[in-house]
C-alpha cells in the first residue's frame, strides 16, 4: 500500500514535468500567457506529488514498514527516531527522492515569485527546470526507485550507515548540501532562458543575482558544517581531506562564486556575456558530475555508502546537458559579441577578472585532483589516488592571491583610479600589514605561506575597513551622525556592496584559522593506564576511568580523561569507540574543548580488554574555532546582501540600484545585445 | 586586432605554466594502490613510491613491541609476502586479531625502503568476519581491490 502511494507519487511527478515542460516551450514558442500558466500550475503539481512521495517515505521509515525497499534498507527498530526520520536522505534512493523534493521546491517558488514578471523569461525559465525535474523523477520512477516491495518482509532492518547516525550535525548538513546544490540549477534555468528568448541583457542577470546567492549561501553552509561534521565525528583531528566526496562539493561552489563576481562586470559594463552563461552552465554541470560521481559508486570514499545503477544516466543527462547548451551558444553567438574593454589595470573589472582566473584554475586543479583517479584506471587500469599535497600546493598560493583580491577588489575604482585616490585608499593598510609582517616574524611566525596569509588579511581587514569607514566619516561629517549611525544607515542602504564586504571579511577569518590550525597542529598518541598522566603542549592529560556501556542502538566503550593545566583542573573529556551491531568496525566520537584561541581533541584509540590502560591521540589545534565563525560571517554578510525586497524600505526604491555610490544609469531595457 | 592576438597568447602562456605545475604536482602526489603482487613486479621502481597496500597479515607473523611502539608483520596475497614495519600503536581489532591467530585483512600506507621493508605511517584493518580467505577461482586480485574499497569507506583519513 505505502509503495503503491510513494510509487503512484513518482510517476505523477515525471508525468506532470514531462506535459508541463512541453507546455512551458510552447508557452515560450507562441508567447501566450495562459500556457504559462498552465505550466505554472504544473510546476506546483509536482511539487506537491514530490512532498507526498517524500512523505509517505518518512512515514515508512517511522512505522518501521520493511515491505518498503528504502526501508529494509537503512532502517532499523533500534535507530532512534531522530536518525531514523533523517535517514530518508542516508543513503543513495532516499536522498534522491529528498533531491527530488528540492528542485521541485525550487521549481515551484520561482515560477510563484516571478509569476508576474520577466513574462519572456519566465516560460522558458519553467520549461528548463521542469525538464531537470522529469530527470530526477524518471530516476526514481526506475533505478533508483524507493519504493520496491520486498517479500518476505524482513522483521528488522540494519539501520543507516554507523557513521551517518554518530552525530545530531547529519540532520543538518546534507539539507544545507542539496538546497545549495540543486538550487544551482535555477541560475542555469535563467542562464538557458536567456539564449533561448534572446534576452541576453538585463533582465536574467538581474533575476539571477539573488537565486544564485541562496543556494549560494546554504553550499557555503553545508560545506563548512560538512567540515565540521567531519572534525567532530571522524577522529582524525581535520575537518577536510580533499576527499572526492568534499571535492564534489567545492566545484560548483568555486565557480558559482565566479559567476557572482562576473554578473557584477556585466551589469555594469555589459560585456563578458558569453563567459556568465558558460559560468552558470558550468556550475550546474558540476553538480549533476558531483551527484554522479557521489551517487554512481564509481569512487570509494568516506560518504561512498551507495552503488547503482545510476551511473549510465547521469552520464546521459550531463551528455545532454552540455550539448544542449552549447548549441543553445552557438546559436547566439552573435548577440553574445561584446566588446572587451579595460580601461585601466588598476581597476575594479581587473580585480574581477583576477578574482575570476584564479576560480577557475581552482576549479581545474581540484576537478583534475578529483578525475585523474579515474582516468588512470579507465586508461592505465591501475588504481592511484591524488594525495592531499598535491591538492595543496595548488591551493594555498591560488587562496592567497584569493585573499589578497578580497580586500584590494573592493577598494579598486570602476573603469580607473586617480593615484592620489589609490595612494589614500592603499598606503595606510600597506603600512600596517607590512608592520604586522615584522611583528608576526619575530612572534615566530616562520612559515612562509602562514605568514603570508596573515599579513594578506590584515591588509584586507584594513583595506574593507576602509571602505567601510571613509564613506561612514564623510556622513558624519555632512549629516553630523553619530559613528555608529553613520555606519549602519550607510550599510543598511547599500546592503548588496557592504554585505558583499562582510562575505569577504568571513573569507579571510576562514582563511586565517585554516592557515594557523594547519600549520601550528600538534598531536601525539599516548597510553595510558588508570590514574597515569601525560603532559602535552601544556595540558595534563590523565586517565581517570575507562568504562562500557550499552544503549539502545549501539555499545560503546568510553573513557573519562581529566584535562588540566598545571596543577588546575579545566575539564573532564569523554573520547569514545562506539559499536554498532551491522558494522564490525568501531566508530570513534572524539571529544573537543573549542576556546577561541585553540581545541584539545581527544580521540579514543584502543584500549586493554582488561580496562587497564587506553590509547588516546591528542590534538592541539590552534584557532580551529574561526574557521566555522568565518563561515558564520560569510552566511550572515551574505545574507545581509540579498536582505533588501520587502525590507529595502529606506529609500522606498529598489536600493540596490538606487544607492550605489557611483551608480551609473543601468539600462533597464534588454539592453546589451546591440 | 592585435590587442585580441596579444591578450589570446597570454592567455595561452599562463594556462601553461598553470597546467605544468598542476601535472607536475599531480605526479609527485600520486598514491599507488598495490598488493603484494603488484609491488613486488615493480621491482626497482617501487623504492620510494608513496603506495596503500593491501592484503592478508600472515598469522603469527605479527611482533609488537609495547614499550617501543614498534610494529613488525608480514603482509602476503598469493604472489608474495612483503614485511612491514609500522611506528606507532595499531588499532584495537589488529593485536586482538593477531592473539587469537585469526586471519586479517589489512591496508598499510607507506614506501618500501632499500631494505625491503615497507614502512608504514597508517595502518587500517577489516576484522576477519568480512575477510574470508578468497574462494577458489575466485580472481584474488579483484578480492584484494574490494580491501582498498572497504577501506577507504571506513574514515581513515
Amino acid at each position: 500500500m505505502t509503495n503503491t502511494v510513494g510509487y503512484s507519487a513518482i510517476v505523477g511527478a515525471l508525468v506532470v514535468s514531462l506535459v508541463g515542460a512541453v507546455i512551458a516551450f510552447a508557452a515560450v514558442r507562441t508567447g501566450r500567457s495562459g500556457l504559462a500558466a498552465l505550466g505554472r500550475r504544473a510546476s506546483y503539481v509536482v511539487f506537491g506529488l514530490a512532498c507526498l512521495a517524500n512523505l509517505t517515505m518518512v512515514y515508512a521509515l517511522v512505522t518501521h514498514d520493511f515491505s518498503v525497499g528504502y526501508v529494509a534498507q537503512v532502517g532499523s527498530r533500534s535507530t532512534p527516531m531522530f536518525y531514523t526520520v533523517i535517514s530518508l536522505w542516508s543513503s543513495l534512493d532516499g536522498s534522491i527522492l529528498f533531491w527530488g523534493l528540492i528542485i521541485a521546491g525550487y521549481t515551484a517558488a520561482v515560477v510563484y515569485i516571478h509569476r508576474s514578471r520577466y513574462r519572456e523569461l519566465m516560460p522558458a525559465v519553467a520549461g528548463t527546470l521542469l525538464v531537470v525535474n522529469a530527470f530526477f523523477w524518471l530516476l526514481l520512477a526506475g533505478p533508483a526507485n524507493p519504493f520496491t516491495q520486498v517479500f518476505p518482509v524482513p522483521a528488522d532492518g540494519p539501520g543507516p550507515n554507523p557513521l551517518l547516525q554518530n552525530h545530531p550535525f547529519m540532520g543538518l548538513h546534507p539539507p544545507l548540501l542539496y538546497l545549495g546544490y540543486v538550487g544551482l540549477a535555477v541560475p542555469f534555468a535563467f542562464g538557458i532562458a536567456a539564449l533561448i528568448t534572446g534576452k541576453l541583457g538585463g533582465d536574467w542577470i538581474r533575476a539571477v543575482r539573488r537565486w544564485t546567492m541562496a543556494p549560494w549561501i546554504f553550499l557555503t553552509c553545508g560545506i563548512v558544517a560538512g567540515a565540521w561534521w567531519s572534525y567532530e565525528v571522524l577522529g582524525w583531528g581535520g575537518y577536510w581531506a580533499w576527499d572526492p566526496v568534499e571535492n564534489a562539493s567545492f566545484l560548483p561552489w568555486l565557480t558559482a562564486t565566479a559567476f557572482l563576481h562576473s554578473i557584477m562586470v556585466q551589469e555594469r559594463r555589459q560585456t563578458l556575456k558569453t563567459w556568465n552563461i558558460l559560468l552558470v552552465v558550468a556550475t550546474f554541470l558540476l553538480t549533476l558530475f558531483g551527484t554522479f560521481l557521489t551517487r554512481s559508486g564509481i569512487l570509494a570514499s568516506v560518504h561512498a555508502f551507495t552503488e547503482g545503477l545510476i551511473g549510465p544516466f547521469f552520464l546521459g543527462f550531463i551528455t545532454f546537458v552540455l550539448l544542449a547548451s552549447l548549441v543553445l551558444l552557438a546559436w547566439r553567438t552573435d548577440e553574445l559579441k561584446s566588446e572587451p574593454t579595460l580601461d585601466s589595470v588598476a581597476s575594479r573589472e581587473t580585480a574581477f577578472l583576477l578574482n575570476n582566473l584564479l576560480l577557475v584554475a581552482f576549479t581545474f586543479t581540484v576537478l583534475l585532483g578529483t578525475m585523474y583517479p579515474l582516468i588512470a584506471e579507465a586508461v592505465r587500469g591501475v588504481k592511484v589516488s591524488v594525495g592531499a599535497p598535491y591538492f595543496n600546493r595548488m591551493s594555498v598560493p591560488i587562496s592567497l592571491a584569493l585573499v589578497f583580491l578580497a580586500g584590494v577588489g573592493p577598494a579598486l575604482p570602476w573603469r580607473r583610479g586617480s593615484p592620489e585616490l589609490l595612494s589614500r585608499k592603499f598606503v595606510w593598510p600597506s603600512a600596517v600589514a607590512l608592520l604586522a609582517g615584522v611583528g608576526f616574524w619575530l612572534l615566530g611566525a616562520r612559515d612562509f605561506w602562514t605568514w603570508l596569509t596573515l599579513v594578506l588579511a590584515v591588509l584586507a581587514v584594513g583595506l574593507l575597513w576602509g571602505e567601510f569607514w571613509r564613506p561612514a566619516r564623510a556622513r558624519m561629517q555632512a549629516q553630523g551622525e553619530g559613528m555608529g549611525r553613520a555606519l549602519a544607515s550607510l550599510t543598511l542602504k547599500n546592503r548588496r556592496r557592504y554585505g558583499g564586504y562582510v562575505v569577504h571579511l568571513g573569507i579571510v577569518v576562514m582563511a586565517v584559522g585554516i592557515a594557523l590550525s594547519a600549520t601550528y597542529r600538534k598531536e601525539r598518541e599516548v597510553t595510558l593506564a588508570i590514574g597515569q598522566s601525560a603532559e602535552f603542549a601544556g595540558y595534563v592529560v590523565r586517565l581517570d576511568s575507562l568504562y562500557a556501556g550499552r544503549e539502545a542502538h549501539r555499545d560503546f566503550v568510553e573513557a573519562a580523561f581529566g584535562i588540566g593545566k598545571g596543577s588546575e583542573q579545566l575539564a573532564v573529556l569523554t573520547p569514545r569507540l562506539n559499536y554498532y551491531p551491522m558494522s564490525d568496525q568501531p566508530i570513534g566520537t572524539p571529544h573537543v574543548r573549542t576556546r577561541p584561541h585553540e581545541d584539545l581533541y581527544l580521540s579514543l584509540m584502543a584500549y586493554a580488554r582488561d580496562g587497564s590502560t587506553a590509547t588516546v591521540n591528542i590534538i592541539v589545534n590552534p584557532m580551529v574555532v574561526w574557521i566555522w565563525i568565518g563561515g558564520g560571517i560569510v552566511a550572515l554578510g551574505a545574507l545581509f546582501a540579498i536582505s533588501t525586497v520587502g525590507t529595502g524600505g529606506v529609500t522606498g526604491r529598489r536600493p540596490e540600484i538606487a544607492v550605489e555610490r557611483d551608480a551609473q544609469p543601468i539600462r533597464a531595457a534588454v539592453g546589451g545585445s546591440d | 586586432m592585435k590587442k585580441r592576438l596579444t591578450l589570446a597568447v597570454g592567455v595561452l602562456v599562463v594556462v601553461l605554466i598553470f597546467g605544468y605545475f598542476a601535472f607536475g604536482g599531480l605526479g609527485r602526489s600520486l598514491v599507488y594502490f598495490w598488493t603484494p603482487t603488484e609491488l613486488l613486479a615493480e621491482g626497482d621502481a617501487a623504492y620510494g613510491t608513496s603506495v596503500r597496500l593491501g592484503g592478508m597479515v600472515v598469522p603469527g607473523s605479527v611482533r609488537w613491541d609495547a614499550d617501543r611502539r614498534e610494529l613488525n608483520f608480514q603482509l602476503a596475497d598469493e604472489g608474495g609476502t612483503i614485511e612491514v614495519y609500522n611506528a606507532g600503536i595499531p588499532p584495537q581489532m589488529f593485536l586482538e586479531a593477531a592473539d587469537r591467530k585469526e586471519p586479517i585483512g589489512a591496508v598499510v600506507e607507506g614506501t618500501l625502503t632499500r631494505e625491503g621493508v615497507f614502512r608504514a605511517t597508517n595502518l587500517m584493518v577489516r576484522h576477519s568476519e568480512e575477510y574470508r580467505a578468497p574462494q577458489h577461482g575466485e580472481d584474488k586480485q579483484e578480492y584484494y581491490r574490494e580491501l582498498f574499497r572497504d577501506q577507504s569507506s571506513g574514515g581513515a583519513e
